[in-house]
């Protein structure tokens, strides 16, 4: 499967509560949560995002709380895939366990800029930079992973797991 | 090969005799928590695995504590989803505001007994890696990852590479775990340990006491650590021979110990008798300063409280600053118990008198400012010394709001004196 998509670029250690204020967090509804999603680093973001928009970011991405409403707020904003150096392991877990596509990649985190098209293949890993006509490799996902992607995320994987 | 004391607990949870760094293996759960902002999500996966029941209603906490007294309609909403849900599934640590058991998870847990050395723990909560302290491994997920195994009683792990930190010596008067855990933060940065497990060790370990411990395994995560871990010794063996009497004498725990040919990723040493009175300026935990470099601040609020700095000792060392002094007028200082045990302690032993007499506000338990819900919030332009864990952007409140991150000692200096202080400036009282 590919993405392609605008890019909105941002920093080092973007935290959950940034993703998502706490003052969000009385509900989980993707509805409401994606009116919010980053508002108190980007006050603009929920207007400027289309549908399949891809987010770039530095390092130690989604750092702080483990509220699962900061993957679930990006994907429900339109966002299509986050791009980063690497993620703080919490968000790692939700991004799979809710189907927030991923990569990590620090050179592209390095090279992609604001604004630049990008397109994704989550197959082979291979980051394409239109807007520059570069393209970068990241990293492939450890085969137990893959595993939990490949069976339609943690709840199916359980449901498999346990027999239901 | 050797394995360090969290692999161990991961290898004997799994059934191998050994693990290594890197593997991804999957283990059985002794405790699974969610909180009120992480359970109703979880509950509505829970319904999508399919099991009906939990694996085991004995294994599970369900705890009240981040919006509560709740703050809205939405909030008791959410309340109110986690007490159907532990109804229907009758969980036995589940409790109602003003119990006993009842407080902040992280304080609640190790408090009650729930958890012991050697035992393998998961919470929808990043700060759940507070358990290390008693020597139990325990880190944080989402909500997805608690409704799976709160269905399965299982769950996987990358089994984590650690950093060895070598605490030396002894620290100074007034010291707490607070300035150790952020004066690490600020060596390391906030992503220095990402995916590891901090494992601390040396001599200075034995002058620590279980609250110190609590504190620093519970920041871990603020340097991106998976978990936090201390040996266990007489101090821990006191802790649990007082939280469980009946498990400790049952002897069913494990004390591991890490193999002298452990592998670590990096040692890190830190003397104790050098490490100041430390905080974290905005906007992250790693932006750490001597607290004496950063006088000219000025403050407007002053927290105490959290799963950070909520504990006994915390309230009995504010208590000690604050007895016979007044909060400055130019500034509110909110007091929180960080559980019902602490708060009647406090009651029993005249703290709360004392907090009232200087003119604090006391608040019942409730994470509620730490994570800008309520009992605190901050108005744009506003600066808080707050003894939490985290002081991102709009953290407490507006994003035009700071937070500086402090020990008790230091908060409490702060709230007589105005503005950043430490608690060897105050005067006679």
């Amino acid at each position: 499967m590919k993405v392609k998509g605008n890019v909105f670029k941002y920093g080092d250690n973007v935290d959950t509560d940034v993703i998502i204020p706490a003052r969000h967090l009385t509900s989980a509804d993707p509805d409401h949560l994606k009116q919010h999603c980053m508002e108190d680093i980007d006050p603009g973001f929920v207007n400027r995002v289309s549908a399949g928009d891809i987010m770039v970011a530095g390092k130690n991405f989604g750092c702080g709380s483990s509220r699962e409403h900061a993957p679930v707020a990006i994907k429900a904003s339109g966002i299509s895939l986050v791009i980063a150096a690497d993620f703080a392991r919490i968000f790692y877990r939700n991004s799979i366990n809710t189907g927030l596509p991923i990569m990590e990649c620090p050179e592209a985190s390095g090279k992609i800029e604001a604004g630049d098209v990008i397109e994704a293949d989550f197959e082979t890993g291979i980051i394409t930079n239109i807007t520059k006509g570069e393209a970068y490799q990241a990293k492939a996902f450890p085969e137990f992973i893959s595993r939990i992607i490949e069976a339609g995320g943690l709840v199916e994987y359980t449901k498999k797991e346990l027999g239901l | 090969m050797g394995m360090t004391i969290t692999q161990k607990i991961l290898a004997a949870h799994t059934g191998l005799d050994s693990v290594a760094a890197g593997d991804l293996i999957e283990a059985s759960l002794d405790v699974v928590l969610g909180n009120d902002v992480t359970l109703p999500p979880a509950v509505k996966v829970f319904g999508d695995v399919g099991t009906g029941k939990v694996f085991d209603k004995t294994k599970i906490c369900l705890i009240q504590d981040h919006f509560t007294p709740n703050k809205d309609i939405k909030s008791a909403e959410l309340a109110r989803c986690m007490r159907c849900f532990a109804r229907e599934q009758d969980i036995s640590h589940y409790y109602e505001l003003g119990r006993p058991e009842m407080g902040i998870e992280h304080v609640i847990l190790p408090d009650n007994g729930i958890v012991f050395p050697g035992d393998l723990v998961i919470g929808a909560d990043s700060h759940t890696c507070t358990y290390g302290a008693a020597g139990a491994f325990s880190t944080g997920v989402g909500s997805t990852d608690l409704a799976c195994a709160m269905a399965r009683g299982k769950t996987w792990f990358k089994v984590p590479e650690a950093i060895k930190v070598v605490l030396k010596g002894k620290k100074g008067k007034d010291i707490t775990g607070k300035d150790i855990i952020l004066h690490l933060i600020g060596m390391i940065g906030v992503d220095g340990a990402l995916y590891k497990s901090l494992e601390f060790t040396g001599d200075g370990v034995k002058d620590l006491t279980m609250c110190d411990r609590l504190t620093i395994c519970n920041m871990a995560i603020e340097c991106g650590a998976k978990n936090g871990l201390f040996p266990v010794d007489e101090i821990t063996y006191d802790y649990i021979s007082r939280t469980n009497p009946e498990r400790y004498q049952a002897d069913d725990y494990t004390a591991f110990e890490a193999d002298d040919d452990a592998e670590y990723s990096q040692t890190i040493e830190i003397d104790l008798s050098e490490v100041p009175f430390t905080v974290a300026l905005p906007h992250l935990p790693s932006n750490t300063r001597d607290a004496s470099s950063v006088k000219d601040m000025k403050i407007d609020q002053v927290v105490v409280g959290s799963c950070t700095n909520g504990r006994i000792d915390d309230i009995r060392k504010a208590a000690e600053v604050l007895k016979g002094r007044h909060v400055h007028p130019d500034v509110r200082c909110i007091i929180i118990p960080g559980s019902q045990k602490v708060y009647r302690t406090a009651l029993d032993e005249g703290l709360l008198a004392i907090f009232d007499d200087a003119g604090c506000v006391i608040s019942t338990p409730t994470c509620g400012p730490c994570l800008g819900g309520h009992m605190g919030v901050l108005a744009k332009g506003e600066r808080c010394v707050s003894t939490t864990n985290r002081n991102f952007v709009g953290r407490m409140g507006d994003v035009g709001s700071e937070v500086i991150l402090a020990g008790v000692p230091v908060a409490c200096a702060s709230a007589v004196l105005g503005r950043v202080g430490t608690p060897d400036e105050l005067g006679e009282v």
